[in-house]
């Protein structure tokens, strides 16, 4: 039987469904992605901690869940909303070849709450009208006075420092060195970073060890690292001052590389202002344009904050603008071997043709060697 | 540094006339191609030879060339016009093969022609299948294993290595044409064969089967800066096996995960770099492994496709407009997409789902299997699009025209004794099971049958290679469709006897029909289900509506924006769909957008919009035509400011292009959806109306329902289209204003039609009453086959009282003539008249016809006009207006008349240079003919001949004949000074071009011998050896003229056909009377048709051809633009 379902945006505007996933209750801000594939891989993405995700896609799940494709051990989402969620039959095994079961289970089984069988386009048109918001979808609640109270009573985005709630506790070797060569070390500031950053690195031979967030410059600059990696994590940048204080100290004296949240933090940390998109860009098919090469990327994003590009000091210049809005994308720092990206090389999901920054991370290290 | 400065003069190759695996959809972007460079100021030069396409338009390029598709006329025109480049990547295989020949023949390079969209070094790989091969491998992508044969032993020794089953492809050819699968070595060389001599350079390729995997397509664009971005993602519901034409395909892909779909978008962009597609779209398809994953490639096309105008429907995206701007030197970042405002150098994203379901019309080949395979036999298609994949699947099924409301099990003829009924479900099951093994063109019907009778979803994969994923959706549907008879069933019990009031849009029935909706069901099929379980109640479609209404059950109108709702979107082009909650503002806002009211016309105002409904997916009868005709009145109509609204669920056509009308809503042409559209638009009598008079039969369908349910109907009124189609009434009309008819009757058995048959006299024309294309009609010269015909063999049809067949005397040798008007209600003229040259009897969509007319004298011509007045208002014909005449012996008899636009409306207009569907819609608007300034017939100084093109070769083992039932897919047109070599470019440009010199075999009926000996002394003059069967030989000799013998076909070898079979027979001359000889007709014609041996039945044209190759002799061939003969530059030739 299918149990009722709300999503109640702060706004008052209310939404009807029914109960996905652990079918409880979910609050945070909610934001729509319109990616139409990777939905799991967008569930574990720590950059989406605390949000709501509406699925644009008219279809998911169809190809159900399969441990391969988590980007984090845990689901990261506060919860998720579908139009229409496919959960294969009760009697049959998930009919695709990588499944091992069906999103709803997965959902339902790490406690996940959804909501589905929701109108996610009028409710895209609404976010992206009025802004992304903060939402509590409920099956325990369905009485909208209460909803809307509480969906009120909901922190805003901005000011939150959410970065060091997806952090690891302790620092951690993601791949030792391999025996045979010496390889190259870099650290990773966790702020929230997706697993298939770290197996970018990785592929790359480099050694890869894994820092919390709020590690200071002189405990990673104590490990030797030849590089710096400035990943990607949920939320404001504004509030992560510690990392912003550890990045400031680490320009200059490692190559760094930023990457969404740690391209803002670097930003931050060069002077410059961010701020709020009015909606985000969650998706898999942003053009985005190399200003060096003249060449248009196809990347992968998620975020909701920006560098302002008019706030970059002198030191820093732009080297990539969105198509789509001409925000800021990625910059460079000419008088220190750091650079920083918006969107995400490592993709996953979404398009893998921006992965080459990966390669010019490792020739910055090379260079500064 | 946008567009290049250097390409002034661009040379846009057409497709030529519409055949099966092109259709179109070459039209569609051949349309957005030319406009998108004349925006850019580029003086556009256009080669097509099909009249009946919206590009041959005079205004979308500056000099249009309505010539045949070779080297010889390219090359001229290339010589004329100079042009800095050629762009091939528009016009399909045809265009791109010219464009090669003419490259290889180092034309292009002799007049400094530069190749834009795709160089030669690309078309070389991507079609080259060796080439093709080795390039792929080098970029370390898979392929099946392969190997190519020039001949059936080499094949056979590849085909150890691959095993069976085997796929063999022929290399370049079109659609798959001659390729095929074999599953054992017998099968294998027939399959072999057939390859060889389908492939122009007699080679094959023997390829692994991948039968039953996943097929993903994908359309890539790449500019000049190797950006490149695919637009969409395509997968077949079908499998690997059947050709993707033939498939049931998806947009988005449904069942691949992003790990998968991001590994083929890698090799589909390294495919397009490999290739090197400079600048524009290509297709690139793959197959998967359902169970392991392996991808390999299968093949790319460096060129819109069929699949490409799908995805632009699809997605918003107009994938020919921008492969043209990037063809000029823009790149992607340099170009907005029209529908955001936003960049077009991005990805779409659908928050809906996309069904396409192809049309095919095995009925009209009687004989030939109907079974799916590697070659495409579909001749349409129709696409919805749906809030998901059950209500796209059952909108796009429903769209089809095939009698389906929705996804349904076949219906089966109980009475058929071929195919008793099965008494239980499990002797059903079982036949189900034996049906989905092989691939028809309904198996997506039989599939949901076995899934209602409990089929499991594991089996029913087995069997069919589906993915379950689809299946399970399928019975989503069917359990939707148990719970509807059921619980519906309670709910709608009590609410149905009377009429509902107005009340409770959150009651328990309400929330039932949302779900049900949402599900795709019809309110036609929601009806007849309903009805099994309330047997008592009479249920129709209407008071199913009125229910759903009374409860405020109505669908949303959403706007397909590219993006997901991720950007304001600009551009009206809508779906419905019941599957949401909530209105999309954007709709709202474009229906409410206040635009200035067109002014008034003395007075009278005229309509703020105009819906005009499209013809819905092609099919043979109904194509392309039609859509001209549709978006010539939207043009029309909006020049006047009149707000033009279009409802179509064509994806290949100009009319579903969402900036031909004002709003364009993708909907399929039913009654209810229609009803759905006029209601969103508030159409009524004083916002305006709806115009069904052009989109073929299919408006004309449901017509009368829509006026029933208050649609104010624009023109001619739908009861008047039904008197012009009711035999008796319109009988009657003719009678009353005293023009000859046929003798004729109508019989409701077998008896009375032997009867009225007698009466008449042998031979008589017989079909059902109602229908366009001719379906079932015949000619029939004796008792016994007209026993046979009405008994339902032999393609005939089952005989019932309650649809009676019509009889009438089939006149003989009769001249035929069309004749197109344009009336007012009480003035008509006339658009031109048409001589047929084809023997009588043949489908007037069949034959070759001329303007002018060159053999009637001028007081034959003015009975043909005066009654053609007197029929337009007899009708009361407010609009278009098609008269078929036979001119008989001096007299002068009326076939039909159907006031409404007719399939030679694009051939007049080209003829003529006279837009007469825009004249058309105008009067429809309220315009007089004195206010369109439209009173006097054309009259030209040059010649248009109209050929039509079968597509026997795609159904082998069909009967070859041509008879009143139309068969031809598309057609061409030959425009020159003289009619003779306007005959000859309209059979060059199908592909048969009569030769200049060779054996020429003359076998002519008796009564021809006569005025056969002054044209065959002309052709000896002209070079060409004769040969004739036995009587028109001796008649030759008689006179003086030397011809060779050639034996009948009978008992005696080597007779003609071995002499065709041979290769001797360059030019074949047959005319005929009576049955033996038509049947021997037949039999030559098919001989003709499988070795592209141009064959001529009625001396009408034997004596355009001489007259035709006279005039080839002293004078150089001639090619010029519409425009020139338009503006009389062109002057008339020595033989007229």
């Amino acid at each position: 039987m299918t149990k009722p379902a709300l999503l109640m945006l702060d706004d008052g505007v209310c939404f009807e469904g029914e109960a996905r996933g652990a079918a409880g209750e979910a609050a945070g801000e909610v934001v729509f992605t319109t990616s139409m594939a990777g939905y799991q891989e967008t569930l574990t993405d720590p950059s989406y901690f605390g949000q709501i995700v509406a699925f644009t896609a008219a279809q998911l799940g169809n190809y159900g869940a399969t441990p391969l494709d988590d980007e984090s051990p845990a689901p990261r989402v506060a919860g998720a909303v579908f139009h229409d969620l496919f959960t294969a039959a009760e009697n049959m095994p998930f009919p695709h070849w990588r499944a091992g079961e069906s999103l709803d289970a997965k959902l339902a089984r790490q406690g996940i709450s959804a909501i589905a069988g929701l109108d996610t386009r009028a409710l895209t048109l609404h976010l992206r009208e009025h802004g992304s918001r903060g939402g509590i979808l409920s099956a325990l609640d369905l009485d909208r006075p209460s909803l809307l109270r509480r969906a009120r009573a909901l922190p805003p985005m901005q000011g939150q420092d959410l970065a060091r709630k997806v952090s690891c506790a302790q620092p951690y070797a993601f791949s030792p060195p391999p025996p045979d060569s010496p390889s190259l070390r870099v650290a990773v500031l966790d702020c929230g970073v997706k697993r298939s950053i770290l197996v970018n690195l990785a592929r790359l031979g480099m050694a890869v060890s894994v820092w919390p967030a709020a590690t200071s410059a002189a405990d990673i600059l104590a490990s030797k690292p030849d590089g710096v990696l400035l990943p990607n994590g949920p939320g404001d940048p504004e509030p992560c001052v510690y990392a912003i204080a550890a990045i400031r100290r680490l320009l200059g004296r490692v190559p760094l590389f930023g990457i969404c949240l740690g391209h803002q933090l670097l930003g931050l940390a060069l002077g410059a202002r961010t701020y709020k998109l009015p909606f985000g860009h969650h998706g898999v098919n942003h053009p985005v344009l190399d200003i060096s090469t003249r060449r248009v990327l196809i990347t992968s994003q998620n975020h909701g904050f920006c560098v302002d590009p008019d706030s970059l000091p002198a030191r820093a210049a732009p080297s990539h603008w969105n198509l789509n809005d001409d925000t800021l994308e990625g910059l460079v720092v000419k008088d220190a071997p750091a650079f920083s990206v918006q969107f995400h090389p490592e993709a996953v999901p979404g398009p893998t043709e921006a992965g080459d920054l990966f390669l010019r991370f490792r020739d910055l290290i090379l260079q500064a060697k | 540094m946008p567009k290049r400065d250097d390409l002034r003069t661009i040379l846009v190759l057409g497709s030529g006339p519409i055949i099966i695996g092109q259709a179109c959809e070459f039209d569609y972007s051949g349309t957005q191609g030319c406009k998108a460079l004349k925006e850019e100021g580029c003086r556009v030069i256009l080669l097509n030879s099909n009249p009946a396409t919206v590009m041959t338009d005079p205004g979308f390029s500056d000099r249009t060339y309505m010539e045949p598709m070779n080297i010889h006329m390219a090359g001229s025109i290339i010589m004329q016009e100079r042009p800095d480049a050629l762009l091939p990547t528009l016009g399909g295989q045809t265009a791109l093969n010219l464009a090669m020949e003419l490259h290889k023949a180092g034309i292009l390079e002799a007049y400094t022609v530069e190749m834009i969209g795709a160089k030669p070094a690309a078309i070389e790989i991507a079609e080259n299948r060796q080439v093709f091969r080795q390039t792929m491998r080098d970029i370390g992508l898979d392929l099946p294993k392969s190997g190519f044969a020039g001949s059936v032993a080499e094949a056979l020794g590849q085909v150890e290595a691959i095993g069976f089953p085997a796929i063999v492809r022929p290399s370049y050819t079109l659609g798959g044409t001659g390729g095929g699968v074999a599953y054992n070595r017998e099968s294998f060389r027939e399959v072999v064969r057939r390859g060889l001599d389908a492939s122009p350079i007699g080679q094959v390729l023997v390829e692994e089967s991948v039968l039953g995997w996943k097929e993903i397509e994908l359309e890539v664009i790449r500019d000049g800066r190797d950006n490149a971005v695919v637009i969409c993602g395509i997968e077949n519901l079908d499998p690997m096996g059947v050709h993707t034409g033939d498939s049931i395909t998806v947009a988005p892909i449904q069942t691949l995960s992003d790990v998968e779909y991001q590994a083929l978008r890698n090799d589909a962009l390294a495919v397009v770099r490999a290739v090197g597609v400079d600048t524009g779209g290509c297709n690139i398809q793959f197959a998967l492994h359902p169970r392991t994953g392996r991808r390999v490639i299968i093949e790319m096309n460096p060129r819109v496709s069929r699949s490409s105008a799908l995805a632009s429907k699809a997605t918003g995206f107009p994938i020919a407009r921008v492969a043209a701007k990037l063809a000029i030197g823009y790149h992607l970042d340099e170009l907005k997409n029209d529908i955001t405002g936003t960049s077009a150098c991005f990805e779409p994203a659908i928050d809906y789902c996309v069904v396409k379901v192809p049309r095919f019309n095995f009925e009209k080949f009687t004989g030939a299997e109907p079974l799916l395979g590697l070659q495409m036999h579909s001749v349409g298609e129709t696409m919805a699009l749906g809030g998901n994949f059950r209500e796209a699947l059952q909108k796009a099924l429903r769209g089809l025209e095939i009698g389906l409301s929705g996804l349904e099990p076949v219906s089966r003829p109980a009475a058929d004794g071929a195919a008793p009924a099965s008494s239980s479900r499990t002797e059903r099951l079982e036949d189900l099971r034996g049906i989905l093994h092989q691939t028809g063109p309904e198996r997506i019907l039989y599939l949901y049958e076995a899934l209602l009778l409990g089929m499991s979803v594991e089996e029913a994969s087995a069997l069919t290679g589906i993915d379950p994923w689809f299946l399970l959706q399928l019975r989503l549907i069917a359990e939707t469709e148990k719970s509807l008879e059921i619980d519906l069933a309670a709910l709608a019990g009590d609410a149905l006897p009377d009429d509902p009031g107005p009340s409770g849009a959150d009651g328990p029935l309400a929330a039932f029909l949302r779900r049900v909706k949402a599900q795709g069901f019809s309110d036609a099929r929601i009806a007849a289900l309903l009805s099994r379980s309330l047997p008592d109640a009479l249920i129709t479609e209407d008071r199913i509506r009125a229910l759903r209404l009374s409860r405020g059950v109505r669908p949303v109108f959403r706007c397909v924006d590219t993006c997901a709702g991720e950007f304001a979107a600009l551009t009206p082009y809508f779906y419905s769909t019941f599957d949401a909650a909530h209105p999309d503002p954007a709709h709202a806002a474009h229906v409410a957008a206040a635009r200035v009211p067109p002014g008034d016309l003395a007075g009278r105002p005229l309509p703020r919009k105009v819906i005009i409904l499209g013809g819905g997916p092609n099919r043979i009868g109904q194509g392309v035509e039609f859509d001209y005709c549709c978006v010539q009145a939207a043009f029309s109509l909006r020049d006047l400011g009149v707000t033009a609204i279009m409802v179509n669920s064509n994806p290949e056509t100009v009319s579903t292009d969402y900036d031909t009308a004002d709003r364009l809503y993708f909907e399929p042409v039913t009654v209810e959806d229609v009803l759905a559209v006029c209601e969103a638009e508030g159409l009524d009598r004083s916002a305006g109306g709806l115009i069904v008079q052009f989109g073929g039969q299919t408006p004309l369908n449901i017509a009368r329902a829509l006026e029933a349910a208050g649609v104010p109907i624009l023109g001619t009124r739908p009861g008047d289209i039904a008197m012009a189609e009711d035999r008796e009434s319109f009988s009657a009309l003719v009678e009353r204003l005293s023009i000859a008819q046929p003798r004729s009757g109508m019989a409701g058995n077998e008896e009375s039609a032997c009867r009225v048959a007698k009466e008449i006299g042998y031979p008589v024309m017989v079909r059902p009453s109602f229908v366009l294309g001719g379906r079932a009609m015949r000619v029939i010269h004796r008792e016994a086959d007209l026993r046979a015909y009405v008994s339902g063999r032999e393609g005939g049809i089952a005989l019932d009282p309650a649809s009676p067949i019509l009889v009438d005397k089939f006149l003989e040798d009769a001249v035929e003539v069309d004749v197109d008007a344009v009336c007012d209600g009480s003035a008509v003229t006339i658009a031109a008249v048409m001589e047929h040259i084809e023997q009588a009897g043949i489908h007037s969509g069949d034959s070759c016809c001329s303007i002018p007319t060159h053999t009637l004298d001028p007081g034959i011509l003015e009975r043909i006009r005066g009654h053609t007045r007197q029929l337009g208002l007899g009708l009361r014909t407010v609009g278009l207006l098609n008269v078929q005449f036979a001119v008989h012996r001096g007299g002068v008899y009326v076939l039909e008349a159907n006031p409404r636009a007719s399939r030679t409306v694009p051939f007049v207009s080209k003829a003529t240079g006279r837009n007469i569907a825009g004249l058309a819609a105008r009067i429809m608007a309220g315009f007089t003919l004195a206010e369109t300034g439209f009173l006097e017939e054309p009259s030209i100084g040059y010649h248009a001949v109209k050929e039509a093109v079968i597509p026997f070769s795609r159904f082998p083992g069909a009967e070859i004949s041509l008879g009143p039932e139309m068969r031809s897919t598309g057609e061409v047109m030959g425009i020159d000074r003289s009619f003779g070599m306007a005959f000859l470019k309209a059979q060059s440009a199908t592909g048969t071009p009569i030769p200049f010199s060779g054996n020429a075999i003359l076998t002519v009926t008796d009564s021809d011998k006569e005025a056969l000996l002054p044209l065959a002394a002309r052709l000896r003059d002209l070079g060409f050896f004769l040969y004739a069967t036995p009587g028109t030989r001796d008649t030759l000799i008689a006179r003086g003229i030397q011809a060779e013998l050639v034996v009948k076909i009978g008992p005696r070898r080597p007779h003609l056909l071995d002499f065709m079979r041979n290769g001797h027979a360059h030019l074949m001359v047959n005319t005929v009377s009576g049955s033996t000889s038509a049947r021997d007709a037949t039999v030559i014609r098919a001989e003709a048709l499988a070795r592209n041996i141009p064959l001529l039945t009625t001396l009408a044209a034997l004596r355009a051809v001489v007259e035709g190759l006279e005039v080839r002799k002293v004078d150089r061939r001639s090619v010029a633009p519409l425009q020139d003969y338009y503006a009389g530059l062109v002057k008339p030739g020595r033989n007229d």
